[in-house]
């Protein structure tokens, strides 16, 4: 999540185009209007991702949240003692159909919950970002996933630093459901990217067509592997 | 700590919403898509970030979201003007999704489709 912002379109600009060559506005006809998340801790690569697949500079909104003695990390400004704002990065991506893709890049840390839920209702599914230098920041991040009864799929950032691992040492300790794909991508690149996309939405499909086939089986199916439920 | 129970944010920029931190509307999402009343009327009696609202969407349509980014303004701040102008008519508001009958699984594979497009190209 990064802070950079280009300027923003002088209002009534005829021109309105943005950073990135294309028009900041929508076309000028119906259109669906959809979103994936991309979440995943701070300094992940969510912003790098979206950018790489967004027609549009990548924008940002403050968010202000309130947070009565919360710590306050490098990522928010503090306005006063009892709110904080945090930025959240979004892309916009125009799909064959009349259909607009957002990506919105979302902090992992629990104390957004509220933030969270209010950008995650409505989405289709989940990216989540990790980074194999510290797997175990994604930990927070799926579990708020889980509870937004969102599907994800998980795409492990390649940084030219990062320890490779074998994918099954990777979903063993990241302790992925079977049916959860994990992939390696290098956010930088499109194509990657656009691959982590297709392989959450191929599976968020096949949960869809699971679910119907065993509508009667109760319980949902996860992303992790569950312990035996304990009281 | 515990989030307070109904999601309820503080404004710092109440200022721009006379005070109010929530919408008249509660079906205003993000991805709600904006577009300036065809005829206009008069901009007089409007707040500043009213004006700079309907100013950005004379260019054209808009999500919420951004409309927020553009005009650097909370989204939960943005819901509340939008919410005003709409009943004011000054403003249209339209779903994101508008045939509300199109099932999920045909998003998802035109979706899917769609991100397949991209790596042909």
């Amino acid at each position: 999540m990064d802070s950079a912002l280009s300027s923003p379109p002088s209002p009534g600009d005829p021109a309105g185009a943005s950073a990135a060559g294309g028009s900041i506005y929508l076309e000028d006809k119906p259109q669906t209007l959809v979103k994936l998340l991309v979440a995943g801790p701070f300094g992940v690569g969510k912003t790098t991702f979206i950018r790489s697949l967004s027609e549009t500079a990548p924008l940002h909104t403050e968010e202000v949240m309130t947070q009565t003695g919360a710590l306050v990390d490098n990522l928010a400004g503090v306005r006063d003692k009892t709110t904080t704002t945090v930025a959240i990065d979004f892309g916009r991506l125009t799909l064959p159909g009349d259909l607009v893709l957002y990506m919105f890049g979302t902090p992992g840390q629990r104390r957004f919950r509220p933030l969270w839920q209010d950008i995650a209702r409505g989405a289709l599914g989940a990216l989540v970002l990790a980074d194999t230098r510290r797997l175990a920041d994604s930990f927070e991040v799926m579990d708020m996933i889980e509870e937004a009864g969102l599907r994800y799929a998980v795409a492990v950032n390649s940084f030219p630093d990062s320890p490779s691992h074998h994918p099954d040492t990777l979903r063993d300790h990241l302790d992925l459901h079977p049916d959860t794909p994990l992939v390696v991508c290098d956010a930088r690149s499109r194509d990657q990217s656009a691959d982590a996309l297709i392989a959450l939405v191929g599976h968020v499909l096949e949960v869809l067509d699971q679910q119907q086939k065993d509508d009667s089986t109760p319980g949902r199916q996860h992303g992790r592997q569950q312990p035996q439920e304990t009281a | 700590m515990n989030p307070p129970a109904d999601n309820r944010r503080l404004v710092p920029a109440y200022l721009a919403t006379t005070g109010r931190a929530r919408p008249s509307r509660n079906t205003l999402d993000r991805l709600t898509v904006l577009h300036g009343a065809s005829d206009p009327a008069t901009v007089s009696g409007l707040r500043p970030e009213e004006t700079r609202l309907l100013e950005l969407l004379r260019g054209g349509a808009l999500s919420l979201a951004e409309a927020a980014a553009h005009l650097r303004l909370p989204v939960s701040v943005v819901k509340v003007l939008v919410a005003d102008l709409v009943d004011a008519g000054r403003l249209m508001a339209r779903a994101p999704i508008p045939d509300a009958e199109l099932p999920e699984r045909q998003i998802l594979e035109k979706v899917l489709n769609g991100l397949r497009t991209l790596k042909s190209s």
